[in-house]
């Protein structure tokens, strides 16, 4: 058996609404015991709508949140955040991509910088060395050397991911957090970003934890996932048992309602239209 | 006859950097009954050339087509006031975002009120029925303690049937849906595209569904124009769009579908030699 990178034990996270002068306080239990392992080079694609707790549980892997109770293992070490400061090694192994790539990039930086940040914050390394390997990053992810002097804003939105996932790549991480990476781009520029993804995590064994809503993309890309509803994991299984044989109700539904786009259901439904 | 009916629809907006055309000579039109999508990326002008239909565009916008009809009469060189008599009462569109779509001031009841107004003769008790009787059509539980609730008391699905509600006031016949559920979860997607077929067939409008999602498009049109950086790319009943495209884009779109993968690697645009330099609006 391979080794494991991320595992989770009974993870859990409530957030107090503090009561005001009118009202009391009320607890909303956002993750209600979590429990997940994940192998090295394997994806995870945790699904669910919003507010059912899966970019808490993004946060609370990505080590930012700490959660309320339940345990948190990097490969295979015990994490604790409210106890422990995070030494810079425990920093590098697990990095994280956000949903909006208009929102994550500071936009009075330049790309170079961006790239180069990381190991300014967390490595010390000469700045010759630094830009070496922000040029080579640059590259890997599909843009050109002469995007290092740019501004954010010259970019479309599919360049702007790159840019966010050469970001995470900068520290060789063990672990990519994925939040709804491609649910802002358009179909053709998703598919580019995906193949990125697919091409990166052969050549660097890199471990993901994917977040999404789009049952299509998941399928194409987990290799394991999870359902979660309201806090729970409703269903966890490997890809084929879980798109094969749904067990939950929620999962069933969340399949009914996926739009599809296949030519013997449109022919289903003209011929009921028909009728 | 054609509902609406578009010849060579161009949309230009000068802009520092010359002027972009955001729709290039696009024709299409709608008839009766029919439910038509328009496809296309983001800049494909699939949203400018439907809010150039309505009127909505800024006065930056230059508007140039040999002709637009809607029941055939002319509504290109209408004078706003006339034009605006018919928009919102025949022909009224959904947008994407329902929650920004409302005003956050005003109940939702009395903003469905407004649109009674203006459009029909009605008196204060029978809008107040017609509005009741509205929100039980599109859905909301509980229509007469709903009127009184503001946009931010309500979910996102909640708002957007709303805006339904709201565009079904007067019984337009025609319909223009901008990305109605792109802002939706899955589940609640399904429930909003269900209505709003639902809604057309009953009440025998035309419907312009404007999306992104070729799901959506499977799910509700008869026909679809797919568009491109301006230009209508191909024209095609739903069947044979998906089951024969004819046009390079069209294919590269289906193939960049996930569920169509076949290989570990989706094909992109570049295995069908399409550009994929971002949209200038200049063309040679």
């Amino acid at each position: 058996m391979s080794e494991i990178v991320l595992e989770t034990r009974g993870i859990t996270r409530d957030y107090h609404i503090g009561g005001g002068l009118f009202g009391a306080g009320r607890t909303i239990n956002a993750l209600k015991g979590i429990d997940l392992t994940l192998e090295k080079g394997k994806t995870l694609a945790i699904v669910g709508e919003s507010g059912c707790g899966k970019s808490t549980l993004a946060r609370i892997i990505t080590m930012i949140d700490a959660p309320t109770s339940g345990e948190l293992l990097i490969d295979g070490a015990k994490v604790d955040i409210t106890k422990k400061r995070l030494d810079s090694e425990m920093r590098r192994k697990v990095q994280i991509v956000f949903q909006n790539p208009y929102g994550s990039l500071n936009p009075r930086q330049k790309i170079g910088d961006v790239l180069m940040e990381p190991l300014i914050i967390n490595e010390n390394v000469p700045e010759a060395e630094r830009r070496e390997r922000a040029m080579a990053m640059l590259t890997k992810v599909g843009l050109q050397p002469e995007h290092f002097n740019r501004y954010p804003h010259m970019f479309s939105g599919g360049q702007r991911q790159r840019i966010a996932i050469a970001r995470a790549l900068m520290l060789n991480p063990r672990l990519l957090v994925l939040d709804e990476p491609v649910s802002a781009l358009d179909l053709s520029v998703q598919a580019q970003v995906l193949n990125l993804l697919a091409d990166l995590q052969d050549e660097f064994g890199l471990t993901f934890v994917f977040i999404s809503h789009d049952l299509s993309v998941v399928r194409y890309i987990a290799d394991e996932v999870m359902v979660m509803y309201f806090g729970e994991a409703v269903e966890y299984g490997t890809r084929d048992e879980v798109f094969q044989n749904p067990q939950h109700d929620y999962t069933k539904t969340l399949f009914a309602a996926t739009p599809r786009a296949d030519v013997e259901s449109i022919r289903k439904r003209l011929a009921a239209k028909a009728a | 006859m054609a509902l609406l009916d578009i010849k060579n629809l161009t949309v230009e907006f000068d802009t520092a950097g010359g002027t972009l055309r955001a729709v290039d000579g696009v024709s299409l039109s709608v008839t009766e009954r029919e439910v038509l999508a328009i496809v296309g990326e983001s800049g494909s002008g699939k949203s400018v050339s439907m809010l150039a239909v309505m009127g909505l565009l800024p006065w930056t916008a230059k508007v140039t087509a040999d002709s637009i009809t809607f029941l055939g009469r002319d509504i290109l060189n209408l004078p706003p006031a006339e034009r605006r008599r018919i928009v919102g009462k025949d022909m009224a569109m959904i947008f994407q975002e329902p929650v920004a779509s409302l005003n956050p001031c005003f109940t939702v009841g009395f903003q469905i009120d407004e649109t009674l107004k203006m459009h029909t003769d009605l008196n204060n008790r029978q809008r107040r029925d017609r509005t009741v009787e509205l929100f039980e059509a599109v859905g909301l539980p509980n229509a007469s303690d709903r009127l009184g609730a503001f946009p931010h008391q309500m979910s996102g699905g909640q708002c957007q049937r709303v805006m339904i509600a709201m565009a079904i006031a007067c019984n337009p016949k025609l319909l223009i849906a901008d990305e109605p559920t792109t802002a939706l979860d899955v589940t609640i997607q399904r429930q909003i595209l269900d209505l709003l077929v639902s809604i057309q067939a009953e009440k025998g409008m035309g419907m312009i569904m404007i999306t992104h999602d070729m799901g959506v498009v499977a799910e509700t049109a008869d026909r679809v124009v797919v568009q491109y950086k301006g230009r209508k790319m191909e024209e095609a009943d739903v069947l044979s769009l998906f089951e024969n495209p004819k046009s390079a884009y069209t294919r590269a779109l289906l193939a960049a579908l996930p569920e169509n993968a076949t290989g570990d690697r989706l094909p992109t645009m570049v295995d069908f030699s399409l550009d994929d330099a971002p949209y200038t609006g200049a063309r040679p």
